[in-house]
């Protein structure tokens, strides 16, 4: 064998390979059977979560296999990947064969197949060929988009067609999962999904990306003016509602409320109201309470403040504000994370060990023993929104997908190329008559819809059935 | 007057004696309970229908205001809805009442688990979430998917029975139709699912396009909805192209229907945003 004909046989093989129905079961099964996993595992969540759950041994061989982000594992893009691969050369394999159905050169109809085909309706009737030519002509033209007529020895042929479009059906659900592949693509190169929280009067111009430890600047800058919750009687939250506006160079150039389902869409970003939490205001007062003499200092506080304390004993820095603090697996509520950093010429200033205030346990920092029992009062809550921002330009493309997906379906399943002949043979100045119906995918419906016209035509004539 | 569960309860009833009836025109060969089987379901479907219709009624007047396809009570409800109306449809149009022994136990069963105490059957208002048109949309094409193929199923069950007693005339074979005739009804029943699976599958993508700003999200519902539309878009493939038929097919086929069940119920064991509250 030479080289040529080696890569030769080669290429057939693999195009063979991608073009086998075989694979597109197999995968599809694959996909179907895979996916499984991301059901079961949760998703991107933490390694901390995954190490308690199922223990390091698991943990190690899930990791390694990626089914912590599994939809994104290089194996089920793989698998897609050999799917997409798959649509296509099936497609171009099969398509050229249909072309050549739906647009033939010379339309020729085998009367043999309809001679010999189950669905076919004879009888006789009270009139030669000829007689009947014209009005079963006719009728069969209301029915039928392309009438021939073709003589025989003893009388005609007529045969009718309609619906060789429809073999185009299964290509268009074929080339519709493209532009959800190729949609879902544009997405991911082009576009964004990230997230902000943004407290009221404040505005944020950079987004945090989900899944991943990145900011991305948006090209405005979103400030929450106003976010309210209503409630049903009954307690059921009603509705979240956001009013934002959207500053360019702080200037405000748009204004709206957002509410779940009813999303802003400024300049190709989507705003969405996805949660809002409680968060302290600008100011608050921290109360300083010495252990031994019962003294108290009050000071004022702000978040990432650097608060001197008391009689030179070192700073406190108030960290950061949680809702529902987890302390030790309880739920302590509100609390404010702080260090304190010991006065200056004194080792390990950033260890300064962090502990928490938490605002329904005035008493609870007591426990640590440190020089001060800290706690806070006086602080006003305002509400912050949480805010999800998306881009995504591969969506038109998906949508296109989604509605020929609906229409090839359609097609495909519920719309038929169908073919009918009638032979009228004359014998004994009668005319011996011969119905059939066959279509391309040989469904029962054809015996039932060749009585039915069977039926029609007898009904013209004045016949006897045989 | 009444309200709309009292008269769940009675239709509940009425499915009931719809499958005692149909088994019993099985069994015992006799025309009288097969009409009576076709009568008691014609009642109960329009019962059925009375009943969504009056419960948004009272939603309206409770001053909620919204169709009543929100939590698993209605949909329980819509779904033994749609298989009976789908049911009723094959019966006129193939005059086949066998059909009715195994389709009739799955509303009748639906109903039965929506009137147990832990499904909660109260009108409750919409949370914000569920604040959109594309709700009605979503729930009647799913569910007229999941009716298709909870009907198929029922068929693929014919099936088994009939397979290898194909000229047995007696017996509980002997009223089934011909295999070819149950595979053929099976596949048309498949297909007309796979239309509205995918596009129960496409108005979700659109609303959580709207409501959440991504159309996919391998949420577990989503997910598993995608291994349903998978399964059976393997099915298809292989009859259409690979020309499987019979047990192969009907075996699929209860495949198909448990990832339906799965992807119905078995995702509320699952976290994510479709667990009914």
């Amino acid at each position: 064998m030479n080289q040529s004909s080696f890569t030769e046989n080669l290429t057939n093989k693999v195009w063979k390979f991608f073009a086998s129905v075989k694979l597109s079961v197999v995968v599809l099964l694959a996909l179907a059977a895979t996916s499984v996993i991301g059901t079961i595992i949760p998703q991107n969540a933490s390694p901390m979560m995954y190490l308690q759950r199922y223990g390091e041994t698991l943990y190690s061989i899930f990791n390694a296999l990626d089914f912590f982000d599994m939809y994104h594992a290089w194996w089920f893009q793989l698998l897609m990947g050999l799917l997409t691969i798959n649509i296509i050369i099936c497609s171009i394999e099969r398509l050229s064969k249909t072309w050549k159905i739906i647009f033939p050169k010379k339309i020729n109809f085998q009367a043999n197949r309809f001679r010999k085909s189950p669905n076919r309706v004879e009888w006789t009737a009270d009139a030669k060929p000829n007689g009947l030519k014209t009005p079963y002509k006719s009728y069969l033209a209301r029915h039928y988009r392309h009438i021939t007529t073709q003589e025989t020895d003893s009388g005609l042929l007529i045969f009718g067609e309609k619906g060789r479009w429809t073999r185009l059906g299964v290509y268009a659900v074929h080339f519709s999962i493209l532009l959800l592949v190729i949609g879902g693509l544009i997405g991911s190169f082009f576009g964004f999904e990230g997230f902000a929280n943004v407290p009221e009067g404040k505005s944020v111009q950079q987004i945090s990306l989900r899944n991943q430890d990145e900011q991305k600047r948006l090209p405005f800058a979103i400030r929450c003016d106003d976010f309210s919750i209503s409630h049903y009687d009954s307690g059921m939250p009603k509705e979240y509602r956001s009013s934002v506006a959207i500053l360019n160079d702080g200037e405000v150039v748009h204004k709206a409320d957002i509410r779940v389902n009813d999303p802003l869409r400024y300049q190709g970003i989507n705003i969405f109201q996805s949660s809002y939490g409680r968060t302290p205001g600008e100011k608050f007062t921290v109360v300083f309470t010495d252990p031994e003499s019962g003294m108290t200092y009050e000071k004022q506080g702000a978040i990432g403040a650097r608060i001197p304390m008391p009689s030179d004993k070192g700073t406190l820095v108030v960290e950061d504000f949680r809702s529902n603090f987890n302390f030790r697996g309880h739920n302590i509520g509100d609390s404010f994370i702080c260090r304190t950093i010991p006065p200056e010429k004194q080792p390990d200033p950033e260890t300064g060990n962090f502990f928490v205030l938490p605002l329904n346990h005035p008493r609870f920092d007591r426990m640590r023993g440190g020089d001060f029992a800290i706690s806070v009062k006086d602080i006003e809550f305002g509400y912050y929104t949480g805010l999800q921002v998306t881009r995504d330009p591969g969506v038109p493309v998906v949508y296109a997908g989604f509605i020929l997906i609906i229409i090839g379906c359609y097609i495909t399943f519920f719309m038929l190329h169908k073919q009918v002949c009638v032979e009228l043979a004359e014998k004994n100045g009668q005319t011996q008559v011969m119905l059939a119906c066959v279509s391309g995918k040989n469904r029962p419906g054809m015996k039932a819809a060749a009585r039915r016209l069977a039926g029609q035509l007898k009904n013209m004539q004045n016949t006897d059935e045989r | 007057m009444i309200t709309s569960s009292g008269l769940f309860s009675i239709i509940t009833f009425i499915y009931g004696l719809a499958v005692l009836l149909y088994i019993s025109a099985w069994i015992f060969k006799k025309e009288l309970p097969g009409k009576l089987a076709t009568a008691a379901t014609i009642t109960a479907v329009t019962g059925n229908l009375i009943g969504i219709i009056l419960r948004w009624i009272e939603s309206y007047q409770m001053g909620y205001g919204h169709a009543p396809l929100s939590n698993l009570y209605e949909s329980l409800v819509f779904f033994a809805f749609c298989i009976a109306a789908l049911y009723l449809f094959l019966e006129f149009r193939y005059k086949l009442r066998i059909i009715g022994v195994v389709a009739s136990p799955i509303s009748f069963l639906a109903m039965a688990y929506a009137s147990l105490p832990k499904v909660n059957s109260s009108i409750e208002p919409l949370i914000p979430a569920l604040q959109s048109n594309w709700l009605i949309a979503h729930v009647i094409t799913c569910f007229i998917g999941y009716a298709a193929f909870a009907v198929a199923f029922g068929i693929s069950l014919l099936y088994f029975i009939k397979a290898g007693r194909d000229h047995q005339t007696g017996g509980v074979a002997g009223k089934i139709p011909h295999v070819d005739m149950l595979d053929e009804l099976t596949h048309q029943m498949v297909m007309f699912g796979f239309l509205f699976l995918s596009a129960g599958i496409i108005t979700g993508a659109v609303w959580a396009n709207q409501a959440w700003g991504r159309y996919w999200g391998w949420d577990p519902k989503e997910t598993w909805s995608l291994i349903t539309w998978l399964i059976y878009a393997s099915l298809l493939h292989a009859r259409m192209m690979r020309g499987w038929t019979g047990k192969k097919i009907a075996v699929l086929c209860c495949a198909g229907f448990l990832a339906v069940i799965f992807t119905y119920f078995g995702v509320n064991l699952l976290p994510g945003l479709h667990s009914y509250q």
